[in-house]
């Protein structure tokens, strides 16, 4: 119970700040959409880690293998990387469609040519 | 003789899939049409029989009680389960019927003008929106945590490329803005679902709601809860995340933002209750968590600054959006009495809300048909030569005011009583006060619509179509229906509140 032993769920918890922070701080549509990314890596981390036991193998049965991994948690996070995927495509695609209509992506030039609009 | 009964008994039998899988399975279909007017004819049929499904399962639910539908026959807490209660019947038959009704509306003519793609790609529209609808339909039918997430997700990327879109540039920033705070609300429903499933080992609700009593009080299950609460408070736009919602909604296109102002946040409200209610139950997340705390404030605050900033909105669709905001808040409001006369309050409001919004959105819908803009200077003299599209907007106004003989003065009357029980009055009066900023704002459009005249130099709009008027009207006069007959939508709606405050006298 150590915090060493537990390295998984700390690197878990960086990478989940470091992705929040790029989300909320960036002005760049595409840097927010990485930050995003690693957002949502760091909770596949976070199941990944839960299926694990100590000294645990494949759920495979075997001769002389006692302790297994949960697979269901892996099988969950197949399903939401899939889900992170979709999201990245459509959000890239949304951004080259920004950039079609504005020519810019960073977020203070699109409001200001908004602003610009609307007077 | 005996055949064709067998048939269908098995299909009454395996309803609950066939809501969920009918409409997903006529996406890919609709897709591959090639021409937008066959893909809405096929979107349409299949969304009203989705409304078929919805009414057959309310039936089943209220003659039987709760179903338990075990899909692809793996039993209840390995495999996934649908699991039908009065609520959720109450809420598929709400999201079915706003969608049939909405996309009856959204032919292809309606469409075209008011959406920013090439004709041989609108058949993907319709194809979007039946996934949609898949997502928001299975969010209310599964009993699978995991599932949910799912469909939470399946419904919200469609919406985010439906909204994306309109024709206004900004609808793709508005999109985008939607698609990081809805992922990250997503996200952080996920951490609490998988907390949940590291206390508990499950991931079925009912299971869940089983052996969660036994493990609450760990800082692990209020680390689930509280990542719970900000993720569907990011979903269902509570004060303060509310910000992608008046931006979404105003500049998608109207079919949209009327089947989303109808069902999208709705849904989210369907899920604060399953998981609060029917998940962590009342004790612990009201009477341990006090959340009934954070939602007062948060939902008064919403409804008197949403409220105020619509009044000031020159754009009549971002109005309305403030106003949803607002509407939400009320919808809150109910919940935080935790009782059943709140809940009662809460969960009619959100059918009556579905259908004011509805009719006020598709009226709007009709009048950017005409005369393509939905600004207030616009609007001017349009009581005139748009009678019956303004009439609908003036029902459905009426209704979202809160005028006796309208659905909008129910759900405030069941509001107020609940208030009243706990005897809260400052905060009774508070609602009265913002049902008359609600005029304020109503007032505006019909001002501008009856009472200035049409601007000089353009030629008079004519009146929307039949095709457009039809289904406004729909929702209009079910506004008047619901307001003068309430033993459908309160009877349902105080069973689903029993269901989830089990023990409670009322």
């Amino acid at each position: 119970m150590s915090i060493v032993g537990h390295y998984n769920y700390w690197i878990v918890a960086v990478l989940m700040m470091t992705g929040f922070y790029i989300v909320i701080a960036s002005n760049n549509l595409i840097k927010r959409l990485v930050g995003l990314s690693v957002f949502q890596t760091s909770v596949f981390l976070l199941y990944i880690s839960m299926g694990k036991i100590g000294g645990g193998t494949a759920p495979i049965v075997a001769a002389g293998v006692k302790h297994y991994s949960n697979p269901l948690p892996h099988v969950l996070i197949l399903t939401a990387i899939v889900v992170g995927i979709a999201t990245l495509a459509l959000g890239l695609a949304l951004v080259v469609r920004i950039h079609e209509t504005y020519g810019t992506i960073e977020e203070d030039e699109i409001h200001a040519q908004d602003e610009e609009e609307a007077l | 003789m005996l055949r064709p009964l067998s048939l269908w008994l098995a299909l009454i039998s395996h309803l609950p899939a066939l809501q969920v899988v009918l409409p997903l399975a006529a996406a890919p279909v609709c897709a591959l049409w090639r021409r937008g007017a066959g893909a809405w004819a096929l979107a349409t049929t299949v969304c009203w029989l989705a409304f078929g499904i919805a009414v057959l399962l309310l039936r089943q639910v209220q003659a039987i009680g709760t179903l338990s539908y075990a899909m692809g026959g793996w039993a209840a807490p390995w495999g996934i389960e649908y699991r039908i209660d009065a609520l959720n019947a109450f809420m598929l038959l709400l999201v079915t019927g706003i969608g049939a009704v909405v996309i009856t509306f959204a032919r292809q003519a309606a469409v075209e003008r008011r959406v920013r793609l090439p004709v041989e790609k609108h058949a993907w529209f319709y194809a979007t929106y039946l996934l949609c609808l898949t997502g928001l339909l299975g969010i209310t039918i599964t009993g699978d945590a995991f599932n949910l997430f799912v469909f939470l997700e399946i419904s919200s990327l469609s919406s985010y490329a439906l909204i994306s879109v309109g024709r206004d540039r900004r609808a793709l920033t508005a999109a985008y803005q939607y698609l990081i705070m809805g992922t990250i609300g997503a996200t952080f429903i996920l951490i609490g679902i998988g907390y949940l499933y590291v206390l508990t080992g499950t991931l079925n609700m009912e299971d869940l709601a089983r052996r969660l009593p036994a493990v609450t009080p760990t800082r692990t299950a209020h680390a689930a809860f509280a990542f719970l609460t900000v993720g569907i408070g990011l979903k269902l736009a509570l004060f303060p995340l509310h910000l992608w919602l008046p931006n979404a909604y105003a500049y998608g296109p109207s079919v949209v933002t009327a089947f989303f102002a109808a069902t999208a946040t709705k849904v989210s409200v369907y899920v604060l209750l399953r998981i609060f209610f029917t998940l962590f139950g009342a004790a612990f997340s009201f009477g341990t968590m006090q959340l009934d705390w954070v939602l007062l404030p948060l939902a008064l605050a919403g409804i008197v600054s949403a409220s105020l900033v619509a009044i000031f909105q020159n754009n009549v669709k971002r109005m309305l959006a403030y106003s949803s905001v607002a509407q939400i808040g009320y919808m809150l409001l109910g919940i935080s009495l935790v009782s059943v006369t709140g809940l009662t309050a809460a969960i009619v409001h959100l059918f009556n809300h579905a259908l004011m919004k509805g009719a006020l959105f598709l009226a709007l819908g009709c009048v950017s048909f005409r005369i393509g803009s939905a600004k207030l200077e616009d609007m001017a003299g349009l009581g005139r030569t748009m009678p019956w599209t303004m009439g609908a907007f003036t029902l459905g106004g009426l209704s979202l005011i809160g005028v006796p003989l309208t659905a909008g003065f129910i759900s405030k009357w069941y509001l107020l009583l609940g208030i009243l029980q706990r005897g809260w009055w400052p905060v009774a009066v508070l609602v009265l006060l913002t049902s008359l900023l609600a005029l304020i704002y109503i007032w505006r459009v019909v001002e501008a619509a009856y009472f200035r005249p049409l601007p000089d130099g353009r030629a008079p709009p004519q009146e929307a179509p039949l095709f457009l008027l039809v289904p406004t009207w729909t929702l209009a006069l079910a506004n008047l229906y619901f307001g003068i007959d309430t033993s459908f939508s309160v009877g349902v709606a105080r069973q689903a509140a029993e269901l989830l405050l089990p023990g409670t006298a009322s």
